[in-house]
């Protein structure tokens, strides 16, 4: 999916999120909800921030891929997928794992390259299995004493 | 005469407590939490060393957003 499409459902689905961008390690923007120069300030922010983050090193493993920035005047999320990242501001408090999950959606649907239909091979039609089957007992009637 | 002075300290009490209640929760709401390939999640609350200069700069990308 077209990067400016994903951003522009993503704004639609999420009522919290303020303003969006999608850039790259180089800090080119592909995407935004902002206008030019402010998409560049914010992926510049973003990999500034990105940059610090990664000099924090407290007995963690592995490559950072999420980071949330939460402050009094509202948070920052960052969501990296190899060398792409997005990255969106949010008032205070907002549902953390709600905004994560539609970040990382729209990341993906930006990676998902409509690829041509491979076709399944068709497995073999599986004998029906007759026996086995158990045979219902017989429904029990209902006493009627008509006493 | 004793009746008002004591609601009167009632209420200044009471609005000591709400405000350093909403300090509190103000104060405590600035985090940075990283998240990391393998799993692991760090949180920096305000204060760490890690926060101080992370912290900056997200308050810094708020203000250029708006």
């Amino acid at each position: 999916m077209d990067a400016q499409q994903a951003l522009a459902d993503l704004t639609e689905i999420s009522s919290q999120i303020q303003a969006a961008v999608v850039f790259d390690e180089q800090g080119k923007v592909a995407a935004s909800t902002l206008e030019e120069g402010r998409a560049d300030a914010l992926a510049e922010g973003v990999g500034r921030l990105l940059e610090q983050a990664l000099d924090v090193k407290v007995g963690a493993g592995g490559p950072l891929i999420q980071l949330e920035a939460a402050t009094d005047e509202g948070s920052v999320f960052v969501v990296a997928d190899g060398p792409t990242r997005i990255a969106a501001t949010t008032a205070p408090d907002p549902t953390v794992g709600l905004v994560f999950y539609d970040l990382k959606s729209a990341l993906r649907s930006i990676a998902a390259k409509p690829a041509a239909r491979r076709p399944t091979p068709k497995k073999p039609a599986a004998p029906k299995k007759t026996t086995g089957a158990k045979k219902k007992p017989a429904p029990r009637n209902k006493k009627t004493d008509a006493t | 005469m004793r009746r008002s002075v004591a609601a009167l300290v009632g209420v200044a009490g009471g609005m000591l407590a709400g405000a350093a209640f909403i300090r509190r929760r103000t104060v405590d709401r600035d985090r940075v939490d990283l998240y990391y390939q393998d799993g692991s999640m760090v949180s920096l609350s305000n204060g760490s060393p890690g926060a101080d200069r992370l912290l900056p700069l997200a308050r810094e990308i708020l203000r250029k957003t708006r």
